[in-house]
């Protein structure tokens, strides 16, 4: 791996090492700088911008109504989008790990689709579906039932939005995996529930916490999709995201950043976590 | 599998079939959940489209107004991918072949854009790159203008689609074996011809593949453009907002159908990736 184990005895090696000495700092110093101008100074920024007046102003947004109610509308939303998906993804992954059927890496992709498409593409199948011309709009309507505009709107949006996270992260491992233990552990006499619980989930336990860390983390980030279905509204529909754009569009722009950090926040978590995590397999991979 | 008895033979059709109705309940309420979340949601967007009638369709999709917005959003997205390829591909090496300081804090907020909400990232982005920002007050003097325009939507894609590329070498590149490279270099190999013709070759299904889910991610993108675009029509209008903006005014009709064009491409970028990937596999002994 070392640079150094490279032949340096005979003269074009030699040459080359001297290139290799200029090449190495040049690459490292490009990267920092490529990724200083695009990702250090803005994430740096947000900071700066929410505390340069110092951390009272700072505060004050944060027990400001309507921040408080966008908090909450964003913790309740996840609250309610991440274990759905999160048993999706552990039933899926189960199902698709096990199972060889045809159109089975066709289903992989259709599930990859979240990821892909627009997220507001996204909202508007939902307001296709659940509007007042929707699918379903004149049923909802009789039914009293609000989805766009509304909560279950936003709910819906946000699981859209993350359903192949924890699918996706627990199918490779379940199949690296394989399934030798599940099958010992039902020919001692297990049953289904028992070795998913005893067997299963304990060899996936880290991707699939992965897979919860990251749906959760776009579940309070998502911002296009919700745009679509939440209508906005101040007070009442509006999530952390969301609340980051109005108030930076109202010039509100010390609410908007306070906003800003407390989801940044969030982000780091995200990352730091993951790392965590990625160093629990890493020494699961060594025993 | 009971199924096979009493048939005998099974059509590849009928085989799904028979999982549906007599396998286990996780495999059912996959299926259920799939269709209630996922294939329902896609059916209401193609039907819908399918009722306009394919030359009114056509006259929608190609307006002059989408006619701009797919510019600003693919060209914009090609061109953001096809950078991001490249440094992607340097930070990948410089993150597998070299020790340095703080290399493992620039690995793990590599990964920064994907944790990073998008409204977050275009706020800040829009706030650094604008006339009085940090960065942006540095290119004014040149007359180079980011925020609020067609500029902005690229430093934007950039920022969101960034470790796609690494995240999809860097695993491969740590496989390869740094021994081919010294062979090729011991027999005499220049440096440039090393790397063009060893080191390059295995790497590209992962470049490729990186850049397309780059692209791919780039074009749908929303939250960070809308605010760190000034949404001018034909100037830095993107296809999402498009969408978003005939929403707003209830135009269901015109947002179907660019919203079928966006989820037509969608569709077409995922199905390349796999054969990338299917590509890349060969590759693995």
């Amino acid at each position: 791996m070392k640079l150094s184990s490279r032949p340096l005895s005979n003269s074009p090696g030699d040459a080359a090492t001297k290139k290799r000495q200029w090449v190495k700092p040049a690459l490292i110093g490009g990267v920092f700088v490529y990724l200083a101008l695009f990702l250090y100074i803005p994430t740096l920024n947000v900071f700066a911008t929410a505390f340069g007046d110092g951390i009272i102003p700072f505060l004050h947004t944060l027990t400001e109504p309507d921040f408080v109610h966008a908090a909450k509308l964003t913790l309740l939303a996840a609250l309610i989008a991440v274990p759905l998906n999160t048993i999706f993804g552990l039933c899926a992954a189960w199902a698709i790990a096990r199972h060889k059927f045809p159109g089975r890496a066709l289903l992989l992709s259709i599930l990859d689709l979240p990821f892909s498409v627009s997220p507001v593409v996204a909202g508007l199948m939902l307001v296709l579906l659940y509007g007042r011309n929707g699918w379903f709009g004149p049923l909802l309507q009789n039914l009293n039932i609000q989805v766009i505009f509304a909560f279950p709107g936003i709910v819906l949006a946000t699981m859209f939005i993350t359903l192949p996270f924890v699918a996706r992260e627990v199918i490779p491992a379940l199949e690296e995996a394989g399934f030798d233990q599940d099958e010992a552990a039902k020919t001692l006499g297990a049953n289904e529930w028992q070795t998913f619980w005893r067997v299963t989930v304990p060899t996936i336990r880290w991707s699939l916490l992965y897979g919860v860390i990251l749906t959760n983390a776009r579940a309070m980030g998502e911002f296009g999709a919700v745009a679509v279905v939440s209508g906005n509204l101040v007070g009442r529909t509006q999530t952390l995201a969301l609340f980051v754009e109005e108030a930076y569009k109202q010039y509100q722009t010390r609410a908007a950043f306070a906003a800003a950090v407390v989801l940044t926040f969030l982000a780091l978590i995200t990352l730091v976590l993951k790392e965590i995590l990625e160093r629990k397999t890493r020494i699961k991979d060594v025993e | 599998m009971a199924v096979s008895s009493s048939t005998g033979k099974k059509s590849i059709w009928q085989f799904p079939l028979s999982q549906l109705t007599q396998s286990s309940w996780p495999w059912r309420f996959t299926w259920a959940y799939l269709t209630l979340m996922l294939f329902l949601p896609i059916a209401a967007v193609v039907l819908r489209a399918s009722t306009i009638g394919p030359i009114e369709f056509w006259r929608i999709a190609t307006s002059p107004i989408a006619l701009s917005t797919y510019d600003v959003t693919f060209v914009t997205a090609l061109i953001t991918a096809a950078i991001n390829g490249v440094a992607g591909l340097v930070i990948a090496w410089v993150l597998v072949r070299y020790d340095f300081p703080f290399k493992r804090i620039l690995d793990a907020t590599i990964d920064l854009p994907f944790a990073l909400p998008t409204a977050v990232a275009g706020l800040t982005i829009a706030t650094v790159y604008s006339n009085n920002g940090w960065i942006g007050s540095l290119l004014t003097p040149l007359g180079i203008k980011v925020s609020f325009t067609r500029l902005g939507v690229g430093v934007a894609m950039l920022f969101i689609s960034l470790p796609f590329v690494v995240r999809t070498v860097q695993p491969v590149l740590q496989e390869m074996e740094s021994e081919v490279e010294e062979a090729a270099w011991c027999l005499g190999a220049s440096e440039w011809k090393t790397f063009w013709r060893v080191v390059l070759p295995p790497l590209l299904p992962a470049i490729l593949t990186g850049v397309a889910l780059g692209f791919s991610r780039a074009v749908g993108e929303y939250g960070s453009i809308v605010l760190v675009a000034g949404n001018i029509p034909f100037q830095d209008l993107i296809a999402p907002v498009l969408v978003f903006q005939r929403l707003e005014q209830y135009d269901y009709v015109g947002a179907t159908v660019i919203g079928t064009v966006l989820l037509a491409i969608s569709l077409v970028v995922l199905l390349f990736i796999n054969l990338l990937q299917a590509w890349g596999r060969r590759y693995d002994l």
